[in-house]
């Protein structure tokens, strides 16, 4: 592959997704508990753990889509959802918090496409009525991303009329089409059929050739060796450790990491 | 194109056994048949006793069909309609949204609302208004609790056209909402999380993504209320509104031809009635092209 060996990343890399001692609870049960973490621009971090372990729930709080009770996230410097005034944060207005989702993108198990929509008019819709580009400059982004995803012969087809694994590359170039600082994907291959998780990934792998900044929570641990710079292993709604793929993969520290591996690979 | 190949792999005749190949004959379905005749003679025979009986008063009909006190009570009845249709539309809507809002008063209201225009009979509810006059003689707009503000009798505000379109308004609107909330829930929450994440705000997501994917459920039972509404607005008749059936009532109760001139009326209402199917038909044809798309 084209893209830069873990190994061989620059050492120093401008801080891209700060997460600062984020807590955050469902009613009586915490979900997540004390995350640390730094996400480099340029970087690919993939999160793994058993189901219920908060996954998810990380990678929502990073665009607002769901509230922290305490600690802070900052996307390229901005800290989501709040404004600083002195030690208070005041939750943005709905304007607001959209601008700043607009640069993060997302990538959903279930594709999400908007089912009245062209595979063109799923890029085109947000650029156009979000970030008010002229139509046609849209579109003709929108053509080059889908190319590039290889949709360029299904771009009039609506999604009922796509396989899976053309859903979730439609799914990708629309998050393409924000240009976004980040993209985090939850479990993007995990609704396909075996034979067309290939296809998704490689596009991931491009995108991460590409020095996109990609949050990715997989159960494909293949991909996650080859392509990603640091592999997270969560439970509890902890980050129990955290590090090169070969190390958490092939000599995980705990005891809970060996166990949860024992039980995918 | 495979077919052809395995063809040419397997010549004719050379199949399981020798026998000529079978020729299929569909069933006839006699019954179906037997049925279908007997119910076109049944339709011949009641539009015969129909069209030939004299007591229906046929010619009275033709007399009275293009009445003007008929065509303006058409016009009111259908101009009523819609007028109605449209603030069920728009209260539907926007009570739809506030049933489904967290925030507890805002939902609560909206139930209650609800609650209250579906439970009561819509005839009372036209004369509730129409007396509005005799319950609040003064309708004043201001702060509340202070003198600021002014003040007008409600007799001069609340007509007997007004009266009708908050009465049947309001009252369609409880009917709406239920129908269009009803859509709403039926859009995956995926898809406003999806835009949500795009950057849109809530209200863009709304009218953008859901709300078009919710019109396939919509639309059918609002084309129902509309043809149902076409109908009911002809209670707008006790507060003396002259709509389609009360110019009708009015004329008959003069000439004492009551058969023919009901009739008149209800060839109108047919008429509307299949005019509004019609639209029906049109609009889901046009929010269900990326179901039916075939590219
Ligand atoms: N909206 C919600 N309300 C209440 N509990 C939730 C909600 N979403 C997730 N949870 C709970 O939070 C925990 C973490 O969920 P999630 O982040 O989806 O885990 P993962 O993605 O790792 O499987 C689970 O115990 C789940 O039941
Ligand atoms: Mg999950």
């Amino acid at each position: 592959m084209m893209h830069t060996p873990p190994e061989n990343r620059p050492a120093m890399r401008a801080p891209m997704i700060v997460f600062d001692r984020v807590s955050k609870n469902f009613g009586d049960l915490p979900v997540l508990r004390d995350i640390n973490l730094t996400v480099s621009a340029g970087e690919v971090i993939s999160l793994i753990g058993p189901s219920g372990s908060g996954k998810s729930t990380l990678l929502r709080c990073v665009n607002h889509l769901e509230r922290i009770e305490s600690g802070s996230i900052t996307v390229d410097g901005d800290l989501i959802g709040y404004r600083r005034v002195g030690n208070l944060a005041h939750e943005l207005p709905e304007k607001l918090i959209a601008r700043q989702r607009a640069r993060i993108a997302m990538v959903f198990q279930n594709f999400n496409l908007f089912g009245h929509k062209t595979a063109l008019e799923n890029v085109m819709e947000a650029p156009v009525h979000v970030l008010r580009i002229p139509r046609k400059e849209a579109e003709e982004q929108a053509v080059k991303l889908l190319t590039r995803v290889g949709l360029s012969d299904k771009m009039n087809n609506y999604p009922r009329m796509l396989s899976g694994g053309q859903q979730q590359r439609v799914a990708i170039a629309r998050a393409l089409a924000m240009k976004p600082k980040v993209i985090l994907f939850d479990e993007p291959t995990s609704a396909l059929d075996p034979e067309l998780v290939g296809e998704v990934l490689d596009v991931m792998r491009d995108l991460a050739s590409d020095g996109m900044t990609m949050m990715v929570v997989t159960h494909e641990m293949s991909f996650a060796r080859e392509v990603c710079h640091r592999i997270a292993f969560m439970e509890g709604g902890r980050i129990v450790e955290c590090g090169k793929p070969a190390e958490v993969l092939d000599s995980p520290a705990f005891e809970r990491t060996r166990a949860f591996l024992s039980r995918v690979q | 194109m495979s077919i052809a190949t395995q063809d040419d792999q397997a010549p004719t005749g050379s199949g399981q056994s020798d026998e000529p190949m079978l020729t299929y004959v569909p069933a006839r379905a006699w019954g179906t048949r037997a049925a279908a005749v007997l119910l076109s003679l049944a339709v011949v025979y009641f539009l015969v006793s129909i069209g030939g009986n004299a007591n229906f008063g046929w010619s009275v009909v033709g007399e009275y069909l293009f009445d003007a006190r008929i065509l303006s009570g058409l016009y009111l009845t259908i101009w009523l309609t819609i007028v109605t249709m449209v603030i069920g539309v728009v209260l539907g809507t926007i009570f739809a949204v506030m049933a489904m809002s967290r925030n507890i008063v805002i939902s609560t209201v909206a139930d209650a609302y609800i609650w209250f225009f579906r439970g009561t009979p819509v005839l009372v509810q036209l004369i509730f208004w129409y007396n509005l006059g005799a319950l609040f003689p003064e309708l004043s707009i201001g702060i509340p609790f202070t003198s600021w503000g002014m003040s007008v009798p409600t007799n001069t505000l609340i007509s007997p056209i007004t009266a009708a379109v908050l009465g049947l308004g309001l009252n369609e609107g409880a009917y709406m909402s239920e129908i269009i909330r009803s859509g709403l829930l039926s859009v995956d929450p995926g898809q406003r999380q999806a835009a949500t994440s795009l950057g849109m705000t809530s209200r863009k997501a709304l009218w953008r993504i859901v709300l078009p994917q919710a019109m396939p459920v919509i639309i059918p039972p609002t084309g129902n209320q509309t043809i149902g509404m076409l109908k009911t607005s002809s209670l707008v008749s006790v507060i003396s509104l002259s709509d389609l059936l009360y110019s009708a009532q009015t004329i008959y109760s003069r000439n004492f031809q009551t058969i023919p001139l009901l009739i008149v009326a209800c060839l109108w209402y047919l008429l509307a009635t299949t005019i509004l199917s019609w639209v029906q038909n049109r609009i889901e044809r046009h929010f269900a092209r990326s179901r039916n798309a075939s590219t």
